[in-house]
């Protein structure tokens, strides 16, 4: 034995750990691996990114996406089975249940800025959301420097709260802010004339108009207040199980999928009520899947 | 789960921090409050007191109100006033937001102080009514300085609760546009992801706002107490 270096019994130990590691998971893996089930984080009225059919029901371009990601991972950690459930989320409590282990992978309307970076890590980005303003057709309002004096009506609880007060203050113009409790009560502060404009996400706009009484009566304006990159949400610190999401989002890209899979959501008819959102893929979309990344909002600037 | 309370001396992008934010929606709830419970006790009294009166239209009217906004959830008389009665009566649309919901929060709790308005009238000896009658006095006279004076220390207690409560009910407000308290949580949770520092500095806001208003009524409760009569402690 006195032949043999110390060297050597270092090098023996680190070929165990090795091996060790190849073959143990860790992290959200391990867990899925263990437990048999994954629990996706689902939205119940996230527009066509993600909603709710009632009785149990999530279906939306994310949500879809987020079922294929987790075949994947079937495949990748090579399970017979895979129970797949789903949890709804709001935006009050979607970061603590993530982190708290309750949902393992959210894909719905989360919007990866710096701030969530801090508590949660996300995939590449699958959709990049602009801000738009939503009038009556007849309105004279064409963009967001004819908003002076005007009422505008936006959701409760949503980032576009933000973006509106930071243009109103840039823009030195004053007009009026109310507030909706949900997207479907801002609407009706729009349709009923106590507001003159809604500014919102541009496919949560494009949505609510093509399910209001008369679609024609709308109109959506041009200008972009804001760029939001929308991504699925995780747990930090857990490479190995970001890498297989991105893997598995990457190969949707590739296989073209995911395209026809925004097709899908966004450009045919969609339940329940047979609706067309008619949401073209945007070259900001685009731009995002040919070069994956998890850049947070305030790396996009609005052109 | 780490801490961060610097949160509250972040810019709003508006040029305020959050804290003096939370500060404005303070003001809102405390405003949205005691304005309803001007309008609650108000309307509530004198519903209350109607249900007592020997007229039976006036009894009728009395419990007609009562179980009208008692019967209705609070959010949906909230919705009532902002969104359908307007557009039933156009001219209405003008009236703003906070005027519609301290009339919905006004009415709603006034039927609850309009129930223990009357149940402090009833509790009093039926004696006390035809003496006051039988020495002369009119019925409003009987109600102005015998009976009223006796009933409302008696419902003291039912009515602080009340006042307590119209503070935490206030919280509706926010689905109708009040910056309120609820709504800045609701609002700036979302803008600076740091939910649980901002729901407990609101939580702790609310305490503090409705353990105000109980001591205040036991202060009060103490000053108008007469020994030896119902609701005195000696």
């Amino acid at each position: 034995m006195k032949s043999l270096p110390k060297s050597t019994f270092v090098l023996i130990a680190a070929l165990f750990a090795l091996g060790a590691n190849a073959q143990d998971l860790t992290g959200t893996l391990k867990k899925i691996k263990d437990t048999g089930t994954i629990t996706l984080g689902a939205r119940e009225s996230s527009g066509a990114l993600a909603y709710t059919l009632g009785d149990g029901k999530y279906v939306g371009f994310h949500t879809e996406m987020s079922e294929k990601i987790a075949a994947d991972l079937q495949k990748q950690l090579k399970m017979p089975k895979l129970d797949v459930k789903f949890q709804p989320v709001t935006s009050q409590n979607r970061i603590p249940l993530v982190q708290n282990g309750t949902v393992d992978l959210e894909c719905g309307s989360t919007t990866n800025n710096a701030a969530r970076q801090k508590d949660v890590a996300f995939a590449m980005t699958t959709y990049v959301e602009e801000g738009r303003i939503v009038v009556k057709a007849n309105s004279p309002i064409k963009g967001i420097a004819d908003l002076n004096g005007k009422t505008v009506a936006t959701t409760t609880g949503t980032t576009s709260v933000q973006t509106l007060r930071k243009n109103k203050k840039a823009a030195n113009m004053d007009f009026k802010e109310v507030f909706g409790k949900d997207h479907a009560d801002s609407f009706l502060l729009l349709e009923s004339g106590r507001a003159d404009a809604f500014v919102m996400d541009g496919q949560i706009l494009a949505g609510l108009v093509s399910k209001s009484k008369a679609p024609a009566d709308y109109k959506i304006l041009g200008e972009v207040l804001s760029v939001e990159p929308i991504a699925c949400m995780m747990r930090k610190d857990d490479p190995a199980f970001q890498k297989a999401v991105d893997t598995s989002i990457q190969a949707m890209v590739k296989s073209g999928d995911l395209a026809k899979m925004y097709d899908k959501w966004f450009v045919q008819p969609i339940p329940p009520s047979n609706t067309k959102v008619g949401l073209p893929l945007s070259d900001a979309t685009k731009q995002a899947w040919m070069s994956p990344n998890t850049k947070p909002m305030e790396e996009y600037a609005v052109q | 789960m780490s801490w961060d309370w610097q949160v509250f001396f972040q810019d709003t992008g508006g040029g305020q921090t959050y804290f003096r934010w939370m500060m404005s929606a303070w003001g809102w709830t405390l405003l949205v409050s005691a304005c309803s419970l001007v309008v609650a006790l108000t309307v509530g009294s004198l519903m209350g007191i109607l249900r007592t009166t020997p007229v039976k239209a006036f009894v009728w009217i009395g419990n007609a109100w009562t179980e009208l906004f008692r019967n209705v959830p609070l959010l949906v008389q909230i919705f009532l006033w902002y969104h359908v009665i307007p557009s039933i009566w156009k001219t209405l649309q003008g009236v703003p937001d906070f005027v519609a919901v301290v009339i919905a929060l006004g009415f709603f709790t006034s039927a609850r102080i309009a129930e223990q308005v009357k149940a402090g009238i009833q509790a009093l000896p039926k004696g006390q009514r035809y003496a006051g009658l039988a020495m002369g006095l009119t019925l409003p006279q009987t109600y102005r300085y015998v009976i009223l004076p006796m009933a409302f220390r008696i419902v003291i207690p039912p009515l602080t609760s009340e006042s307590m409560n119209i503070i935490k009910n206030s919280s509706v407000a926010f689905a109708v546009s009040i910056s309120e308290l609820t709504f800045f949580a609701m609002q700036a949770q979302e803008e600076t992801s740091r939910g649980v520092e901002i729901y407990l500095a609101v939580t702790g806001l609310y305490f503090v706002s409705a353990f105000a208003v109980n001591r205040v009524a036991a202060f009060i409760e103490k000053r108008v107490q007469v020994p030896g009569i119902l609701g005195s402690k000696r």
